[in-house]
């Protein structure tokens, strides 16, 4: 009861921002929703199903060039975002059927190299892609359904209404993801394959089925970006980019619902307070990720909850 | 056909930076099962220190470069005996993770003590000039390189095969227990197997100062050839290393000259299908 309060209150908090804050302020909130929406993503590989992907920016990509090339062709938002997010549905099921082949490192190099080819077809495939110049003047196109409404998107306020409805649908789907038997079977597979494989269950299925949700959840966040931002680069595919998502849930927590949320939130206020007073941001970022690798695994939510990080 | 001789002897030279840094990583990760994402900051750090002494403070080239890779192994010393070592019973994960750490700062730490411009010293003057091949100028300090990659592929093969310390890491290598059951001191071992390889990625970019560029962020960079060249030999396979720096060297030489769009794409396919057809590499068991 307590919980649902609180949920209701941010949410109110969160749709009341633009009444409050700045444009600055929306700016930023909109990336944290977006790097959580990641990171979730990221977390139901890692975190439930115990496979550490250093490739996820590839699936990013993936979402934000299809949406860019739909909006450049087809200027309506909702089929923009919708289909970058199967584009990048129907890529990780491609690729996550050649990478569950392995775990543990091994997946992890595997993911590398993959996000890694996205990257150099971004960066090369130039009449596609543009090259390392990227994709420009992406319109950010009204969110319409012909003959029922259309809603003119060039305010921020609007844009930052659809990025919190599509976040507060990830986020919802995401709980109802892990608290379901297919959800649960995954945890399982995490914490003993042989056990999981002796009671029948298909391991490569659901190890399938991981992957592939999260490389939606990366193609949503990168479908939301190039609205904002009307261009899309090639550094969106680079693994430097895979390791956002994966520094924010480990600020978070990683066995925690709320622990990626909690870190995209963190990384981004820690940078902006950061950068204020040094340049050297990615040091503290450093600093902050071998002290909690030495001491904190369970991450900031571990902290201030008893429940969780005895892991 | 000139043309293919002659990129095929630039590619041997950059294979052998390559096979310097993968070699420590292959190591590293053979004996303590650490994949140490950190190893390519080593080898910037290799190369920061000698543009330091020898660059900036004139000291000699070759005292140069063994004062840094003395350098590097003090950090790696560190990195090793107040880190690695209380994370070993951990995932694979978290030790990807806290070097991963350890990128970030020494990359920040390099911007800070020496500036975020590219350095590009001086090559030393007893390295200039050029030998003639297949009729052309090759550069006499990409011989030297060739010649001190092979050097140092028979040192260590002999140090791992001959030596008696050779002999305990490769027993430890193989069964940890039983190792320090018959009286192998396992975590003073650790500590000298990972300084060992840190003082091989230093070599690698201590000699790269002449002719490479010396900047922050080519740790990141190097890393990620190293981890295709550790995959395609295999992870933790020396000889496989050794074979994966020459495949990684010489398509990357033709390939820059043959398919420049694809060069790039066509490496990271052959590591994965690598990893997917043979993931212990191309010359694992």
């Amino acid at each position: 009861m307590k919980t649902r309060l609180a949920i209701l209150i941010l949410v109110v908090l969160l749709a009341l921002l633009p009444a409050y804050a700045g444009k600055y302020a929306l700016y930023v909130a909109i990336h944290i929703l977006l790097l959580s929406i990641f990171s979730l993503g990221f977390n139901l590989l890692f975190g439930y199903t115990g496979l550490l992907s250093f490739g996820q920016a590839g699936f990013y990509a993936v979402g934000a060039y299809g949406c860019a090339k739909i909006l450049l062709a087809y200027p309506s938002l909702l089929v923009g975002i919708v289909g970058g997010v199967v584009i990048a549905g129907a890529v990780s099921l491609l690729l996550g059927f050649l990478c569950i082949r392995h775990t543990r490192i091994y997946f992890s190099m595997l993911t590398l190299s993959f996000g890694m080819m996205i990257f150099s077809l971004a960066w090369k495939w130039r009449d596609v892609t543009g090259g390392d110049d990227g994709l420009v003047g992406i319109p950010r196109a009204p969110l319409e359904i012909p003959g029922l409404f259309k809603i003119n998107m060039a305010p921020m306020e609007n844009y930052y209404y659809v990025v919190l409805a599509f976040a507060i649908l990830a986020i919802y789907l995401f709980y109802r993801i892990v608290h379901s038997p297919m959800g649960l079977t995954m945890q399982g597979i995490r914490d003993s394959e042989t056990r999981s494989v002796c009671i029948g269950i298909s391991v490569r299925k659901y190890r399938l089925l991981s992957f592939t949700i999260a490389g939606m959840y990366a193609g949503l966040a990168g479908a939301l970006l190039p609205p904002l931002e009307s261009t899309v680069t090639p550094p969106l595919a680079h693994w430097s980019h895979s390791a956002e998502p994966v520094l924010a849930t480990l600020l978070g927590g990683v066995y925690s619902f709320s622990g990626p949320i909690v870190g995209s939130v963190l990384f981004y206020l820690l940078k902006d307070i950061i950068v204020r007073f040094t340049e050297y941001w990615q040091m503290c970022l450093g600093i902050i990720v071998v002290v909690l690798v030495m001491g904190f695994r369970g991450g900031v939510v571990s902290i201030f909850s008893r429940k969780g990080g005895q892991r | 056909m000139e043309t293919l001789v002659f990129q095929g002897l630039v590619g041997l030279s950059v294979s052998m930076y390559l096979w310097l840094l993968a070699a420590g990583l292959t190591i590293v990760f053979g004996v303590l099962g650490v994949l140490n994402f950190a190893h390519g900051s080593l080898f910037m750090l290799g190369a920061y220190f000698t543009f330091t002494y020898y660059g900036l403070w004139g000291v000699n080239f070759w005292l140069a470069i063994a004062l840094s890779l003395l350098s590097v192994a003090v950090v790696g010393y560190f990195m090793e005996r107040f880190f690695l070592r209380h994370i070993y019973h951990l995932d694979h994960a978290y030790q990807l993770l806290l070097t991963f750490g350890f990128i970030l700062i020494f990359d920040d730490a390099a911007k800070m003590i020496w500036g975020g411009v590219a350095k590009i010293p001086a090559m030393p003057s007893f390295f200039e000039g050029t030998v003639s091949v297949v009729g052309r100028p090759f550069p006499f300090y990409n011989l030297f390189i060739i010649g001190t990659g092979l050097a140092v592929a028979i040192v260590v093969w002999l140090l791992f095969e001959k030596t008696w310390w050779g002999k305990m890491v490769r027993a430890s290598a193989s069964d940890r227990e039983m190792a320090s059951a018959i009286g192998v001191n396992i975590p003073t071992l650790f500590t000298g197997v990972f300084v060992f390889g840190a003082m091989l990625a230093a070599l690698g970019g201590a000699l790269g100062t002449p002719v490479r560029v010396v900047a922050p962020g080519i740790g990141a960079a190097m890393i990620i050839q190293a981890f295709i060249i550790t995959v395609i030999g295999g992870l933790g396979n020396l000889k496989g290393a050794f074979v994966g720096a020459i495949i990684v060297g010489t398509l990357s030489a033709y390939g820059i000259l043959l398919f420049p769009v694809f060069e790039l794409f066509l490496i990271f396919l052959i590591m994965a299908v690598v990893l997917m057809v043979k993931p212990q590499g191309l010359f694992g068991g």
